[in-house]
């Protein structure tokens, strides 16, 4: 899968971030993770495989989330969709 | 190959026509019309930036921008799922801007994860798949305007009519 990693001093929890290469929002995202200096890795969806496209579909689905971008996992547990800043600041507990 | 100009010209003038506005938010604005513009090169069409398409436009169809569900969005929210258009509150500030769930049934999104572009096999055309939509043809009888499609749009693209105002065009008895 094409992860992309992205370097940060805040790694208290895993971030992961599904995300659509042409998405206004999913590059805010991104903005606010690189802001807050988390340490995250990304996938932008649009350029992956079917393969690759089903097997986020089913993480995502997995935990109840809607197929939309930007789409947040933290720890492999939290799913946040089109998260805010302050949001992810408090999940991530910045 | 159409420019960034063409693709915010052609916005701002459909936005025009509807009484909408393209988003105040200049960063983002700027985003979605390059996304716009990337899905017209990749795909051939300029599908919604903000959504994953399947790169077969009878998948696509449906979200290429002003996607079917702009005018309900707009209607319900004041602003579409991306918010690259807006209503005049949303535009002045009156109201926020945040994400909005999303209207594209689950049925129609889920093409794009069973076929993308570059798997095109023959046993699984677009012909022969189950969930192919059916098209008909539909006018708005206040003006004529027709139209092939799935259902009728939600804002008659010429008169501005509501969907109600539609019928689906049937041979002469
Ligand atoms: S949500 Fe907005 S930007 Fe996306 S296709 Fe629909 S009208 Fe265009």
């Amino acid at each position: 899968m094409l992860t992309t990693k992205v370097e940060g001093k805040n790694r208290k929890h895993k971030v992961r971030l599904y995300a659509i290469s042409t998405c206004g929002w999913c590059k805010r995202t991104k903005q606010h993770l690189n802001d807050l200096d988390v340490e995250y890795e990304y996938i932008d969806i649009d350029l992956c495989s079917r393969e690759d496209r089903q097997e986020i579909t089913k993480d995502i689905l997995s935990r109840k989330g809607p197929l939309a971008y930007p789409t947040v996992i933290v720890d492999g547990k939290i799913l946040l969709t089109g998260p805010s800043k302050e949001e992810l600041r408090e999940v991530l507990e910045l | 190959m159409t420019s960034l100009e063409q693709v915010r010209e052609r916005a701002e003038n459909d936005a025009k026509t509807y009484g909408y506005y393209l988003t105040p938010d200049k960063e983002l604005l700027q985003d979605l019309l390059e996304g716009l513009q990337k899905n017209e090169i990749r795909y051939g069409y300029p599908s919604c930036p903000c959504r994953l398409a399947s790169g077969k436009i009878e998948y696509d169809r449906d979200i290429i921008c002003p996607c079917d569900y702009r005018d309900p969005d707009i209607e319900e929210h004041g602003f579409c799922y991306c918010a690259l258009y807006v209503r005049k509150d949303v535009r002045d500030g009156k109201k926020p801007i945040k994400p909005i769930p999303e209207r594209r049934p689950k049925e129609k999104q889920m093409n794009a994860y069973k076929d993308s572009p570059e798997t095109k096999t023959q046993e699984n055309t677009i012909e022969s798949n189950p969930s192919t939509p059916k098209m008909k043809l539909y006018y708005c009888r206040q003006c004529g305007y027709v139209c092939f499609r799935e259902e009728p749009p939600y804002i008659c693209p010429i008169c501005k009519a509501k969907k109600e105002m539609f019928a689906e065009v049937t041979a002469p008895t």
